[in-house]
């Protein structure tokens, strides 16, 4: 099965990436590669750059790439704005999704959407289409109506922002998605269907990237490829079972391979 | 911090209403003093009252110090430097729109005001006035067929001298403060809304205030009378075109309302601000209160202030009526070396009167954004209430914001309540809106409008569009 993935071109490439922030050096040379119909966890540590690779990926303008690529679709994206990379499929669910107060969330996802589908050279919707299309994906992640109506994750309870969050995937149907500890703050009903709403919207052509600390989601989505970072650089590669053995035996385990390398 | 190169990539729009009509004006000498004021009140042929009410004005004025308590920092102004009359040369009497230069129809088709029987707003009767003088006012036939009285103040001067004579001077006193007496002092010319008994005015009504010469100032004057179980809802406009001077606007605006009756008047202000380097620009000070006479009246007052070098402006409401409601919903947005200090009050005179204040302000570039608001109980506004809400929103780290609010209760039976808070756009905010795909400029301008989302639902339809793309336009390149 996985060479006839391989058969496609990859969707994201990061090669022997460093970065940091107010000079601080945060990776250390990631590489990493997604080809279509892949799922890629990331383990490790906090602190040890999961995130900051993802915002990295997204186009956070606090970092700085101080050597490699970010290569999307075979084309380098190290100067893109994080809009122009939005567009053009790339979606990062936040761990911590923000508040923005007095933005209604029905506009914010039609505006969304639509920057999305102009970039594709669909039709924009108009508020009629865009709640016909909305509410079928509000039952991917069994979302209410009411939600729609409220300011961005305002008040919104974790497990609402992170639900909000799939709702947005599901909207802007990205090449590759970068779910940031998509995981942390869900009960096991609310993991479940966020879960099952990733599954959904996932297809062989694109690529999902799961950052996470815990093996609980990853019995829900199996990974292809489970990657341990520490101090900013992936230290192990494996399959699914390379979880499983991080979850019996700790991050302490995974220090030995520090001191190998 | 927020992606500099691309703020400075953006283009800046420019100011969109600077242009000058080139036309024929009939302007008298600079400077103000007792034959200036004779000779404005001679050219408009008014009554001995209203040139006793100007002369008057003036002696006030003359023993009067420029206000500074609001510390707005700008070179002292030389009133004797300034034009007090200046008009458009046409015909004597113009008995309709054909007779009016097409020079200025033109002017105004170009600020997106039609007068034109065929290019007009339908659903809107509109006062244009350009310098001193209105030039038209529209549906002036369809309005009289209901009662209503629209048109130039100096028009009502000659055809409704009762209702002058009665009315002008009652809310604002000449004596109010020193702009006002100046603006009592020259006054030239401004709207007047006269709305019958029982009558819920059919359109909305508008003016239109164009400054156009550079070296004359303003000082026009409305009011509006809202008589028993009457409605009305009359909108502002303002621009005027880029002069590297400053010039004066000294408004006066006088609202009345008897029992039940409403007005609802909302403001777009947009003068010139100046440049980004704050040469030129609009020196705003405006008076502009309402009188809550009747029983259960109501004055509504809603503002989008965005242009102008230096506003100074309280829309007001005495509430001296029982149960008479008195609301201030205002944006004030700064940018560049703007500075604005706006606010209301709502002095509660009768009892169970009650009021309003939402005000939002933004400020970005070097601006400094002010709200200064008092709230006054009187001794006889038994089970009165106040409700106040302050938000200010700062954009860069070089902009500043204040709130003053006065509070001044001498009624323990009533209830005051204020609310206020300060807050940023954040980075973090602005990378979630552009990590979905939303532009800078729009994520920008859509935090903004959901800023100021309980104000401009307050705004009739048109002005609500037009608020939330103006504010867009002058937040351009602002984010930095």
């Amino acid at each position: 099965m996985e060479s006839k993935m391989k058969e496609s071109n990859p969707i994201l490439e990061v090669e022997n990436l460093s970065a940091s922030t107010d000079n601080l050096p945060i990776l250390k040379g990631v590489s990493l590669t997604v080809y279509p119909g892949e799922i890629h966890a990331i383990m490790g540590r906090n602190g040890c750059g999961k995130s900051t690779l993802s915002k990295i990926i997204a186009g956070h303008p606090s970092y700085n790439i101080t050597n490699g690529d970010i290569k999307f679709l075979g084309e380098n994206i190290n100067s893109l704005e994080p809009e122009e990379r939005a567009q053009s499929g790339i979606f990062l669910g936040f761990q911590y999704p923000i508040e923005i107060p007095g933005v209604s969330n029905l506009e914010f996802l039609r505006v969304s959407t639509n920057a999305r589908r102009k970039f594709l050279n669909k039709e924009e919707l108009d508020t009629f289409d865009f709640e016909e299309l909305v509410k079928e994906k509000l039952e991917i992640v069994k979302m209410d109506h009411a939600f729609l109506s409220r300011s961005v994750n305002q008040g919104f309870s974790g497990g609402e922002k992170k639900r909000n969050e799939i709702l947005q995937m599901a909207l802007l149907e990205p090449k590759i998605a970068i779910l940031d500890e998509t995981d942390s703050g869900l009960d096991i009903d609310a993991l479940r269907i966020v879960a099952s709403g990733i599954k959904k919207i996932s297809n062989t052509q694109t690529g999902i990237i799961l950052i996470t600390h815990y093996q609980r989601l990853l019995d829900e989505i199996e990974p292809n490829f489970v990657h341990v970072m520490s101090d900013g650089q992936i230290i192990k590669t494996g399959g699914s079972d390379l979880a499983l053995e991080l979850e019996r035996k700790g991050y302490e385990w995974t220090d030995n391979f520090i001191k190998e390398t | 911090m927020v992606n500099e190169n691309l703020v400075k990539d953006v283009v800046k729009e420019p100011y969109k209403y600077g242009f000058v009509t080139d036309i024929e004006t009939e302007k008298i000498a600079k400077g103000l003093n007792e034959n200036i004021i004779r000779l404005i009140s001679q050219k408009k042929e008014e009554p001995k009252y209203l040139l006793d009410f100007r002369l008057k004005a003036f002696k006030k004025w003359q023993k009067m110090k420029e206000p500074d308590w609001a510390g707005l920092g700008y070179e002292q102004i030389d009133y004797q430097d300034i034009i007090y009359y200046s008009a458009p040369k046409q015909k004597e009497k113009i008995s309709s729109l054909d007779e009016v230069d097409p020079k200025l129809l033109e002017t105004f088709d170009k600020l997106g005001i039609p007068l034109t029987e065929q290019k007009k707003l339908t659903n809107v009767a509109v006062d244009a006035v350009f310098d001193s003088v209105s030039i038209a006012t529209t549906f002036r036939e369809e309005l009289a067929e209901h009662g209503v009285i629209f048109c130039s103040i100096s028009e009502a001067v000659k055809n409704h001298s009762d209702l002058i004579e009665k009315y002008l001077g009652t809310v604002v006193p000449a004596s109010d403060n020193y702009f006002a007496a100046l603006n009592s002092a020259v006054f030239s010319d401004g709207s007047f809304v006269y709305i019958p008994k029982g009558v819920a005015c059919p359109m909305d009504l508008s003016s239109y205030f164009r400054i156009n010469s550079g070296d004359s100032g303003q000082f026009e004057r409305t009011l509006i009378i809202a008589e028993e179980s009457s409605s009305v809802s009359y909108l502002e406009g303002c621009t005027a075109p880029m002069f590297d001077t400053n010039t004066l606007h000294a408004a006066v605006v006088e609202l009345i309302a008897l029992d039940d009756a409403s007005i609802k008047y909302s403001t777009v202000q947009n003068w010139y601000a100046g440049d980004e380097e704050g040469i030129g620009g609009i020196f705003n000070f405006v008076t502009k209160r309402g009188k809550c006479l009747g029983k259960r009246s109501k004055i509504s007052w809603s503002q989008v202030e965005t242009g102008s070098a230096i506003t100074w402006k309280y829309p007001s409401c005495l509430l001296l009526g029982e149960e008479s409601v008195g609301e201030f919903y205002s944006v004030a947005l700064t940018n560049n070396l703007q500075q604005a200090d706006t606010g209301t009050k709502m002095i509660h005179i009768g009892p169970k009167t009650k009021s309003t204040i939402v005000s939002k302000g933004i400020s970005a570039g070097n601006s400094i954004n002010s709200y200064r608001g008092l709230v006054k109980m009187g001794t006889k506004a038994k089970g009165s209430r106040n409700y106040s809400q302050c938000d200010s929103m700062l954009i860069g780290d070089q902009a500043s914001a204040n709130t003053f609010p006065y509070i001044n209760s001498q009624q323990p039976n009533s209830e005051i309540e204020h609310e206020a808070s300060t807050c940023r756009i954040s980075e973090d905010q602005l990378f979630y809106l552009q990590s979905r795909g939303i532009e800078f400029e729009e994520a920008v301008s859509m935090m903004v409008s959901g800023f100021c989302r309980d104000v401009f639902n307050q705004l009739p339809m048109e002005f609500a569009a037009e608020a939330d793309k103006l504010l867009a336009l002058k937040l351009e390149g602002s984010v930095g």
